[in-house]
């Protein structure tokens, strides 16, 4: 119980402020939202497992020399895989797969977390952690994309009854400040959520 | 010369980093209490892309990119090892970020004043990593046009950062309902920011 807090109460993205630098980009459409969001998570678990196992023995002056070179070499395993099996969703991901190594999320876990921690949990850490950042990208994305070009997954979903009636797609959600708004917008609707229960 | 400066205008105004791709969100976001903190960071950010670019512009244009080792050696023509790009640049921005550090030290202890705080934090921002893996994606043929887009992104995210500064200074004094005090109305001032540049769209 006590890993679960990344996903809503300690989330990552919404509470911590972590990680919105590249990922909110990827979030127009819900197929590369997944993909990242898997990325980030695969990316997080293995270096926090990886920190954790040679915590003792890297010097504290370099570690964050050595955390980079971990993570970066993590995220081009990562971008390898993705163009080697899904490379259209790569294209479409562009830079932001590179940019995963910067992502604060993961630094700030291994920093705060896997340096002072065993090998399982770290990688629970992890993993949790990036669900929590996940799941922000995957709620962001489903919004963007059915209001955007009422589709899911490439799918329409919005009946043609709609359409006939005078429904139209809202373009504005593709722009890419629509995601900030949004994201802003959950910030709220957790913030309120959380008075509540207490 | 017009393609230099047309690049230029396009990264401070169109493809405007914090707006349109959202890099440097975190430090945008932590560091934007007062325009003057804003102004140092955002003068540090441009100064680091404008120096690691053009650096990793060479890297991969002589080193990384595919056949771009044969100035070296004919038989090594064949060799493609862009997929080390991004280890390469990581690297050589943190590098580059010690040295900047050690030089302006050393010359300019007003200046090191002044942006020393946030030299450190740079090295993971993912405005700098961001800067040279699109440069390498958009394919300058020289590396003054390289130069350019790195000024243009840079000055871009130093006009983002004190243009929201400003206004969160303001933002003291106006009333926001609690639960969307502090982060979420930064999240929302970002995106109306956002919308006001898309404007700039048709330049």
């Amino acid at each position: 119980m006590k890993y679960l807090g990344p996903l809503a109460k300690d989330n990552p993205v919404l509470v911590q402020v972590l990680g919105v630098c590249s990922a909110l980009a990827v979030t127009a459409q819900l197929k590369p939202a997944v993909v990242m969001a898997l990325s980030v998570t695969v990316v997080c678990a293995l270096s926090n497992l990886i920190i954790s196992l040679m915590r003792s023995t890297i010097p504290p002056r370099i570690r964050i020399i050595v955390q980079l070179l971990v993570v970066s070499t993590l995220v081009i395993v990562v971008d390898q895989f993705l163009q080697a099996y899904l490379y259209e969703v790569s294209k479409m991901l562009s830079v932001f797969v590179g940019l995963i190594i910067t992502n604060c999320i993961i630094m700030g876990r291994l920093e705060a977390f896997a340096l002072s921690h065993g090998p399982l949990p770290s990688l629970i850490d992890g993993v949790m952690n990036g669900l929590g950042y996940g799941l922000v990208l995957v709620v962001v994305g489903t919004f963007r994309e059915l209001f955007g070009t009422g589709t899911l997954w490439n799918f329409p979903v919005l009946p043609h009854s709609f359409y006939e009636a005078g429904y139209m797609n809202n373009g504005l959600m593709i722009l890419p400040p629509m995601a900030l708004i949004l994201v802003g917008s959950l910030i709220w609707i957790l913030n309120s959520a959380k008075k509540s229960v207490k | 010369m017009n393609g230099l400066f047309d690049i230029f205008v396009r990264s401070v105004f169109i493809d405007n980093m914090v707006f349109a791709y959202f890099l440097g969100m975190c430090s945008y976001l932590a560091v934007s209490k007062s325009v003057k903190t804003a102004f140092g960071l955002g003068v540090a950010v441009s100064f680091v892309l404008a120096v690691t670019v053009p650096v990793n512009y060479l890297i991969d244009k002589y080193l990384l990119k595919e056949g771009a080792l044969a100035w070296l050696n004919e038989s090594w023509g064949a060799l493609d090892l862009s997929f080390l790009s991004l280890i390469v640049f990581i690297a050589v921005i943190a590098g580059i970020v010690q040295l900047l550090e050690m030089v302006i030290e050393r010359f300019s202890p007003a200046l090191y004043q002044a942006l020393g705080i946030f030299l450190p934090l740079i090295a993971v921002n993912c405005a700098i990593l961001g800067g040279s893996l699109f440069m390498q994606e958009k394919n300058f043929p020289t590396v003054a046009h390289s130069f350019s887009y790195a000024l243009g992104s840079g000055l871009g995210w130093l006009l983002a950062i004190v243009a929201f500064a400003a206004i969160r200074e303001r933002l003291r004094y106006s009333d926001i309902p609690k639960p969307l005090q502090g982060n979420g109305i930064a999240y929302i001032i970002t995106g109306l920011l956002g919308l006001g540049f898309m404007a700039f769209l048709g330049i």
